[in-house]
């Protein structure tokens, strides 16, 4: 009989531990200078450092160190004033130097925090997740596994490895345990990892794409009962590779845990890999005979010790943290929660931001981002962000709508000359010949033309049958070549059919 | 007086990935033992108030610029292959995990 | 000709008495002649060297301006990587690997014009004092073919004392240079720590190795260390400074007012009668030059070699795990259903020597968890007290002195068997290693019981290496007037050659 999540929590609490490897965008290497591209050619992208040739030696990225440095002052992070590097010794194909240059006992950045938020029963609940340590590596070959049925490595006959992302700068992330998360577990994990994801993509040190892996998270997860102050084995899962995954595998994890605990068996120490389709986790390395990594300082490479006016220039350019600027924004638009989720999921705050610093009033700023030109985005299957529309063109289309120069439906008409590259609104609206028709004398014409032609529909309305009017109201749209105020033209007809 | 056992040497070997006959383990065994006190006289002096040196000068910062220069051709980077296929290093089957 | 300093080589280049091909076809005549006996060549690059001296001799020609040892030949120690050209280190496990690039220091020598006429023999990835550890079989002393010509750089120093080469680009990790320069009669330099690139040298261990300028003269290693020094943006321990002024120090051998310090623990005791002997002459002689003696101590020496013997096998564990079979170097056992890994053990087992396997185990050992502290952890200590000791002493002498090793050349195969009798070789020279300074090795002379040449160690401060060359100039000076002509000249002729 399997257990349901709610009698897990009933017994256990959860401890958590979140490993977050980091992609930098650098142009070059961490130790060379072969180019950081994604999808070159099989080993186009190396030289004798990155293919560890004898006699070859690393020279350390400034900008590495730079985005390191940022990424643990967006971390609240002590930036330590002398940290070294180590190797990490351990043989493996896809690692040509058989060690990794990497960080152990002098990492760079140490002791920092990330706020996050979840809503719970009890309504919105802070979390506070504790950093231990920000540091510096660098990634390894990639293996394509030949002859096997699935192209995993089990039962692959043969491996083939290709060096060009070996090198490449990884930042590592780890943070200190997590308890009192109680059933939330699954869903802090979820939201560190999203903030997180956020801070660094407003630092712009990464493109932190976790379905292509420059966002790569480990869940480590181990029950104890409640109340116990025994940390319980803690397994370790990889292969995490979206933020819905993090809290299906963490949930995953608790109630396997759960199971084995409550049949008296034990909780093997190991890592374990998660499977998409099913939402569970397999056995992976045993880490019971853990690998003795023998760290030592790295000889051919010197310690960093950046000083403190580096570091203030640096602080100094750190953006408001992702999830403040939001909470300011959603105050003074006077935006719901799901309003903001919604613009956040479209990636069109920043851009509907900029419409709004432009002039225009953020809920029509929203609602032609979101609806209009999002439809049109969806229908060209592109991106928001790659129309040609800008927010100076909405923002100019707003006015011109508050101005009575354009009603709603003429703009979209606007909007789509823009889109398809006529021009500005104005440029559009002049080559389009597009233009409100606000006389009344000649709706007038208009709605008398149609109420001759539609009779029956007209002694209708006039009989009391509002709705009615609106077969007429289109009649009249379509004669003024849907340049009439829809709104004027009701007003009118209704007055002119005694209805007013 | 500190010594390394035949099995003692054989776990090293494995983390050393070399494959040592039986005759190699037990000579190093051997071997070790007197290696082994010579150099452990490390130990008389250094003291906890003794800092270490991993690097013989005090150089800091070195650092290089983010700046990409051109990486060898694929024929020179396989040019020592021992076996490739498709522009890439063919190596035997990985037992590890992936 | 072959006779000449590299000096006087390149003074009748310039004067356009004679050809760089000339040059090089005599030196490659005369190692056709004797190295079948000696065998300090592994390689020799007859055509890319005749190519390379007849395009220098073409720009001299047009009447460019050329570096000051442009066209003179030299033998590379086979563990700096030149391109397309076999570089083994000595070992098996890289038999027939060209690697696709130019260490810096083979750079250097290209752009000064100096021609390499082939890469020499070294005990396997530089570990050993004798060259016996070649898998290529060793090298044998000129002096005495039965002997050894020490180790690891063996073959550059042969070279040099065959007169095979009148230059030589060695490595010196504990020794490596000097050790074999002192039991060949011939001048052997490591440079300050970062003097030299390492960009290119295949490392051993790391914060110890250094490349340096080996010659049978003191100025004609002045004029290589000029050739092959200075900072690399590619090597991040190479220091930024400009080089030493060695060549003018060597020109000037003054030594008037120099304190020369004689290490009491390294003053000799217990080394071979005739080591001694030919130290207490050459201290006499420095005296007589203008130099004022002086006994300083450093009381951490003797940890030194103990420190010695567990950092470098620590660094090589690690520096040496590349050689895995998959990317480049010997693959064996790639059969049906073989693994990487046994693949990875197997090639290792075959394609390492003993001592290299014995060091990468007991590196391994010194590193692993559980033993760090009392091991490496604790020789990282004793090498920052082997550094205040010399510190103190350099506050009370402007350079150290010691014999250079304890005794001549030893026959081959007498100490294979014994390494921690192999390991005393190196008894005076680790010490400088491990502090990053500068230390030289020149002839003093031979023994007298066995007649075979006897090396004089000069030490001197980070980055002060031209106080070496003073003290080596003066010292050489005093000796040759002493001995009426150079110590080469007693050596037995071979191959009939003049």
């Amino acid at each position: 009989m399997s257990l349901t999540y709610d009698d897990v929590v009933a017994k256990y609490e959860p401890v958590l531990g979140l490993e977050v490897h980091v992609e930098l965008n650098t142009n070059s290497k961490m130790f060379c200078g072969c180019s950081t591209i994604f999808g070159a050619e099989p080993n186009t992208q190396t030289c004798p450092v990155c293919l560890a040739l004898p006699g070859a030696l690393p020279t350390v990225n400034e900008k590495a160190i730079e985005s390191t440095i940022k990424i643990g002052l967006a971390l609240n992070c002590s930036i330590a004033p002398f940290s070294r590097f180590a190797r990490k010794n351990y043989f493996y194909p896809d690692m040509p130097k058989n060690f990794q240059i990497s960080q152990y006992d002098e990492p760079i950045c140490v002791n920092g925090y990330v706020d996050v938020e979840i809503e719970t029963d009890e309504g919105t609940k802070q979390f506070r997740v504790e950093v231990e340590r920000v540091h510096m590596e660098e990634d390894t070959g990639k293996s394509l596994h030949v002859g096997g049925a699935t192209g995993r490595i089990h039962g692959a006959d043969y491996s083939l490895l290709d060096y060009n992302r070996a090198g490449i700068p990884l930042v590592e992330i780890v943070t200190k345990i997590v308890p009192g998360t109680g059933k939330y577990a699954p869903e802090v994990a979820k939201a560190y990892v999203s903030e997180l994801r956020d801070i660094l993509r407003g630092l712009g040190v990464s493109d932190v794409k976790m379905e292509q892996g420059s966002l790569r998270c480990d869940a480590n997860v181990s029950l104890r009962l409640i109340g116990s102050d025994v940390l319980g084995t803690r397994s370790e899962t990889k292969n995490v590779n979206s933020l819905r995954s993090v809290e299906r595998a963490v949930r995953g994890e608790m109630i396997r845990h759960a199971e084995l605990l409550n049949k008296g068996e034990r909780v093997v120490q190991e890592t374990r890999h998660f499977q998409e389709d099913t939402g569970l986790t397999r056995s992976g390395r045993s880490k019971e005979q853990a690998e003795d990594y023998r760290y030592f300082p790295e000889p051919d490479l010197v310690p960093v010790a950046p000083d403190a006016a580096w570091i203030e220039e640096l602080r100094a350019g750190i953006p408001e943290r992702p999830s403040l600027h939001r909470k300011r924004l959603q105050e003074a638009w006077n935006v719901p929660a799901k309003e903001m989720e919604a613009m956040i999921n479209a990636d069109v705050l920043g851009i509907v931001e900029a419409t709004v610093a432009l002039g225009a009033d953020p809920t029509k700023a929203r609602s032609w981002w979101l609806g209009e030109i999002s439809r049109l985005a969806n229908e060209r299957d592109t991106a928001i962000a790659d129309l040609a529309i800008t927010p100076t063109d909405v923002a100019a289309i707003v006015a011109l709508v508050e101005k009575g120069e354009l009603t709603d439906k003429l703009a979209r008409q606007v909007v789509e000359g823009v889109i398809a590259g006529e021009g500005t609104p104005a440029e559009v609206v002049s080559k389009r010949g597009i233009k409100v028709v606000n006389d009344d004398g000649a709706l007038m014409a208009a709605i008398e033309k149609v109420c001759a032609e539609q009779a029956e529909t007209a002694e209708k309305v006039r009989s009391g049958h509002l709705p009615a009017a609106g077969a007429l109201i289109g009649a009249v749209m379509k004669e003024t070549k849907g340049q009439a105020d829809a709104a004027r033209v009701r007003e009118l007809l209704l007055a002119h059919l005694g209805q007013a | 007086m500190s010594s390394l056992s035949r099995d003692d040497v054989a776990k090293l070997a494995g983390l050393a990935r070399i494959e040592m006959s039986e005759e190699e383990l037990v000579a190093l065994s051997n071997e070790f033992t007197v290696i082994l006190d010579a150099v452990a006289r490390v130990q008389e002096v250094a003291g906890a108030d003794v800092e270490a040196t991993s690097h013989p000068l005090p150089l800091r910062n070195v650092f290089r610029a983010d700046v990409v220069v051109p990486s060898l051709t694929p024929e020179e980077a396989l040019s020592g292959a021992p076996a490739q296929e498709e522009q890439r290093f063919r190596v035997p089957q990985i037992l590890g995990e992936e | 000709m072959i006779r000449s300093t590299a000096a006087e080589m390149a003074a009748k280049l310039v004067a356009g008495e004679v050809t760089s091909v000339a040059l090089t076809q005599a030196h490659l005549d005369r190692i056709a002649s004797v190295d079948a006996d000696v065998h300090a060549f592994l390689h020799v690059d007859t055509e890319g060297a005749l190519a390379q001296a007849a395009s220098i001799d073409a720009k001299r020609a047009k009447g460019e301006k050329l570096s000051p040892l442009a066209g003179v030949p030299l033998a590379l120690k086979d563990v700096m990587a030149q391109k397309g050209i076999p570089t083994t280190c000595g070992s098996k496990i890289l038999e027939g690997w060209r690697p696709p690039y130019d260490s810096t220091v083979v750079a250097s020598l290209k752009k000064n014009d100096i021609v390499i006429l082939g890469k020499t023999n070294m005990d396997e990835f530089a570990m050993g004092s004798s060259t016996e550890n070649s898998a290529y079989g060793p090298t044998h002393n000129p002096w005495d073919l039965t002997r050894i010509p020490g180790g690891s750089g063996g073959g550059s120093s042969a070279a040099l004392a065959a007169f095979e080469a009148p230059l030589a680009i060695g490595t010196d990790t504990g020794g490596s240079i000097r050790q074999p320069a002192a039991v060949t009669g011939t001048v052997g330099v490591k440079p300050t720590y970062g003097g030299v690139s390492r960009f290119g040298l295949v490392a051993f261990s790391s914060s110890l190795d250094q490349a340096g300028p080996c010659a049978r003269t003191v100025l004609d290693a002045a004029l290589l260390h000029e050739a092959i020094a200075g900072h690399d943006p590619k090597d991040s321990t190479s220091i930024n400074a400009p080089v030493p002024q060695v060549v003018n120090a060597a020109r000037a051998g003054d030594v008037k007012g120099m304190k020369i310090g004689v290490v009491k623990e390294l003053n000799g005791d217990g080394y071979q009668a005739g080591v001694r002997a030919r130290f207490e002459e050459s201290l006499e002689l420095l005296a007589k030059a203008g130099a004022e003696i002086v006994e300083v101590s450093a009381p951490n020496f003797e940890y030194a070699l103990a420190a010695y013997y567990l950092i470098a096998p620590s660094e090589c564990s690690s520096n040496l795990a590349r050689f895995d079979a998959m990317r480049y170097g010997l693959r064996v056992g790639d059969v049906d259903g073989a693994s990487a890994e046994s693949v990875m053990n197997l090639t290792r087992e075959v394609g390492f020597g003993k001592e290299v396997k014995r060091r990468i185990i007991l590196g391994t050992y010194a590193l692993s968890s559980g033993y760090y502290d009392a091991y490496y952890g604790s020789a990282q200590k004793v090498r920052t007290l082997i550094t205040q000791d010399f510190t103190n002493a350099f506050a009370k002498a402007d350079v150290l002195v010691s014999p250079t090793c304890p005794t001549t050349a030893f026959k081959i195969g007498e100490k294979a068997n014994d390494p921690l009798a192999m390991y005393l070789n190196d008894i005076a020279t680790i010490p400088v290693n491990m502090a990053g300074i500068g230390g030289m090795s020149l002839p003093s002379g031979l023994a007298d019981e066995d007649g075979l040449p006897v090396g004089f160690q000069i030490m001197s401060p980070v980055m002060k290496d031209e106080r070496m060359y003073s003290v080596g100039a003066a010292l050489e000076a005093a000796l040759l007037s002493k001995w009426g002509a150079p110590l080469l000249d007693k050596a037995p002729i071979m191959g009939g050659a003049k």
